[in-house]
């Protein structure tokens, strides 16, 4: 197919995902902004929320405080954010539409009505609960999207790179919230964490909507140490790492049967997928949970730019 | 003005061809009618048949009208026409390739230097430039109109990028859906064999190095141009890639597509990309609608581009007026389809034959398209004449005037019924290496305001389904 198709099928369902990312991470900075600070609730909050987002360097040329308006202003609605729910999601609807041929129609509905939405929005004066209300339809669509993609899609190329788009971006996201709150995660004796209780542990597992889930896998109360076993290392939680790039080898080995030949994509893919199965959280730990998620979210990023390499300009 | 219509001829006895439609449409029951008008709509406007921008934000998708009753040639009719438009296509690649090599045409005084020279869509490329098989104009949308049982006059030759087949294929389409008893009781004949026609066409055109199975791609300039959705629906018929100018790249004067799997040769070019566009490095710099170096592979004849460049020569309304003689002159046979009498204005005897008769005359800009740029004198105000006067003295040889033409009428259904429409017919010829191809039928347009001569869609004109009945 052509390298153009492919890269709006894939940048697509990236920022269909990165959307969703950003609204959930919102969600969960209300959430917590709303605790009396004696549970852990505090005001910076909003920063994290930015940080996780990747938009804290961009956010501080326009604002001075990062307070609830500000950052969701910016985050879902600023033009001048190149990383906002609306510019993301004016991004995936002018990529649905150059390859509107390539996509079906739920595929592009999906799209365009959560597009249409926006466009009816009047964002000046929104209150929370029209937030909330506009934050639940980003992730509707998003949910609407993928599901259809998985099942009306053909399986073949064009569904490959497709998902590769969501899995190299949700590892991406997972990566970027751990690494936010990396400091929250730190093995039990240490002191730094001690501080911090239980209610900001279970954000991180809001963020990514695994909040039962883990209650089911590990049966425990929630403890720092699982759950960045969870996010990390666990295959059964879709959005942990170790299960996006269980994700992501499937989908390029797939790519690779069609087209008859590997490439350095597949090997580079391979190599993160084996060392998220060989390591152990131990490990991890000992060596730096920041240093491991920033390596992480370097080769990520690094695959990003090899499945580009090899297919898509 | 009594106009022959298509289905009571002159005096109101029903033709051949349109006897059962005829009985239909008097016992069919209006409600039945507007009924299938509005699923038409609603078929159109669901799979997105649209005109003009498809573009930008809110953006106004148009629809072109579409008149739900079917216009009908006989077998016989179509036979004479299809000769006719096949005469035309040959005359036109002989007269293209001799302007871009020996010239005789003009040597011979058949066609005036200046016309051919002057011209702004002439190619000084294309000079001693040969085209794979000598074919120039590969597909041609040749408008013509009818004022009698025996007379198609031929009003425009389209010989650079020709556009509407699409509706011709979805008018079908939608009809079979809609009226399949109509079709039980006729034996229309198939267009929809256009595409693989198209695509053979392509193939048999491929530069002679090429393989077997040459790789064709369908080339538009993208999303916010008017004829999109035809492109992207030609190409999906066709199974071929459809592309813009940065998916493809040229190295050593050989054209390649970026695809997934690496760069993929491509050997020929339906390009839907005007001259001026198709090459930064030869024709407009600005343009980022093309490919850089396409034109040293074509001139290397690595690829064959469809429609080649420079037959602009031939499609414009002064060199239209030539035809007849060029046909002659290159054929040896006499024009099977008519010319319509056209004065040129650069003459001085015709300019003041127009300027007398402006009132009663059709003027038309030599490069115009789309019913713009012309006077239509009879419907004229006098400002608008006078302005037009002044237009043409300003500068005569940008013009050509034509009698009004008592265009045939075929039944409509309009707001109060059933009701006579001036039509054109806008038939796709297609030129490959081993003969012409027309698949039977055609786009009608049809000049849905009672009494208006003007069919283009650009100015508020509809489309209907023709139907050639086989033999």
């Amino acid at each position: 197919m052509l390298s153009r198709t492919a890269d709006n099928l894939y940048w697509l369902a990236r920022y269909v995902e990165r959307a969703e990312f950003i609204a959930r991470t919102l969600e969960v900075a209300q959430r917590m902004a709303s605790l009396p600070s004696s549970y852990g609730g505090s005001s910076n909050e909003w920063e994290s929320a930015l940080a996780a987002t990747g938009c804290a360097a961009a956010f501080h040329k326009h604002y001075r405080d990062a307070t609830e308006r500000t950052v969701t202003e910016f985050l879902a609605f600023s033009p001048d954010n190149p990383f906002s729910i609306v510019n993301c999601l004016e991004i995936a609807r002018s990529n649905a539409r150059a390859v509107r041929t390539a996509l079906t129609v739920e595929m592009w509905e999906a799209v365009n009505d959560i597009w249409l939405a926006l466009k009816k929005l009047d964002r000046r004066r929104l209150d929370r609960d029209e937030v909330n209300r506009f934050l639940d339809k980003v992730k509707e669509a998003s949910l609407l999207f993928d599901g259809s993609a998985s099942r009306t899609m053909l399986r073949r190329d064009s569904y490959w790179f497709e998902r590769l788009g969501h899995y190299i971006e949700r590892a991406d996201n997972t990566a970027r919230i751990l690494d936010v709150k990396y400091h929250l995660l730190l093995p039990e004796e240490s002191h730094i964490g001690g501080a911090l209780d239980y209610y900001q542990w279970t954000s991180v597992l809001r963020a990514v909507s695994a909040l039962t889930s883990f209650h089911w896998v590990y049966r425990e109360s929630v403890k720092p140490w699982l759950v960045a076993d969870f996010l990390i290392l666990n295959e059964q939680m879709p959005r942990s790492l170790a299960s996006c790039y269980e994700n992501i080898t499937r989908y390029l080995d797939l790519l690779a049967q069609q087209y008859g030949r590997q490439g350095p994509a597949q090997r580079h893919a391979r190599s993160v997928r084996s060392r998220l199965q060989n390591v152990r959280m131990e490990a991890i730990f000992s060596g730096g949970l920041h240093e491991f998620i920033a390596g992480f979210i370097a080769d990520n990023h690094k695959l990003g730019a090899e499945v580009a390499e090899q297919y898509l300009v | 003005m009594a106009a022959f219509d298509e289905m009571k001829g002159l005096n109101g006895h029903v033709r051949p061809g349109y006897r059962q439609l005829s009985e239909w449409l008097a016992t069919v029951p209006r409600a039945l009618l507007d009924d299938r008008r509005r699923e038409a709509e609603f078929l159109f406007r669901r799979i997105g048949i649209t005109f003009a921008v498809y573009g930008n934000a809110e953006s106004t998708e148009r629809l072109i009208p579409f008149d739900i009753v079917p216009r009908i040639l006989a077998n016989a009719e179509w036979a004479a026409l299809s000769k006719g438009l096949e005469q035309r296509i040959r005359a036109l690649n002989l007269y293209i390739q001799d302007v871009y090599s020996k010239r005789e045409a003009m040597r011979a005084g058949i066609v005036p230097e200046e016309l051919v020279f002057q011209n702004p869509v002439f190619r000084p490329e294309m000079n001693g430039q040969r085209v794979p098989h000598d074919i120039w104009v590969h597909i041609a949308g040749i408008d013509v109109v009818r004022i009698d049982p025996e007379t198609f006059y031929v009003l425009e030759d389209n010989a650079r990028t020709p556009s509407g087949v699409s509706y011709m294929l979805e008018n079908r389409e939608i009809m079979i859906r809609l009226f399949p008893e109509l079709f039980a009781t006729h034996r229309v004949a198939p267009v929809e064999k256009y595409p693989d026609e198209l695509l053979a066409t392509l193939k048999s055109v491929a530069p002679s190095t090429a393989p077997a199975d040459p790789t064709c791609v369908l080339l538009t300039p993208g999303l916010f141009n008017s004829a999109y959705y035809e492109h992207s629906f030609l190409a999906d018929k066709l199974g071929i890639e459809l592309v813009e100018g940065r998916d493809l790249f040229v190295e050593g004067s050989v054209v390649y597509m970026r695809t997934t799997e690496g760069p993929k040769r491509v050997d020929v070019i339906y390009r839907r990309v005007d001259d001026d566009f198709i090459d930064p490095l030869v024709f407009r710099p600005d343009s980022a609608l093309g490919v850089p170096g396409l034109m040293g592979a074509y001139q290397a004849g690595n690829v064959t581009l469809a429609n080649a460049v420079g037959t602009g020569v031939a499609d414009d309304k002064a060199v239209y007026s030539y035809m007849p003689e060029i046909i002659r002159f290159f054929l040896g046979e006499e024009p099977i389809l008519k010319n319509v009498p056209t004065w040129r204005c650069r003459e001085p005897d015709a300019l003041a034959y127009v300027l007398d008769h402006l009132d009663d005359l059709v003027v038309k800009e030599t490069h115009g398209s789309g019913g713009y740029g012309m006077l239509i004198g009879p419907k004229a105000c006098k400002d608008e004449i006078e302005s037009f006067r002044a237009k043409l003295k300003h500068d005569p040889s940008n013009f050509i005037a034509q009698p009004t033409l008592a265009l045939s009428t075929a039944p409509c259904l309009v707001e109060d019924g059933i009701a006579s429409r001036h039509v054109d017919l806008r038939p796709y010829v297609l030129q490959g290496k081993n003969g012409v191809r027309i698949v039977p039928g055609g786009l009608t347009r049809v000049a849905l305001q009672a009494g208006s001569l003007v069919v283009n869609s650009s100015q508020g004109g509809g489309t209907k389904d023709t139907w050639v009945l086989g033999a």
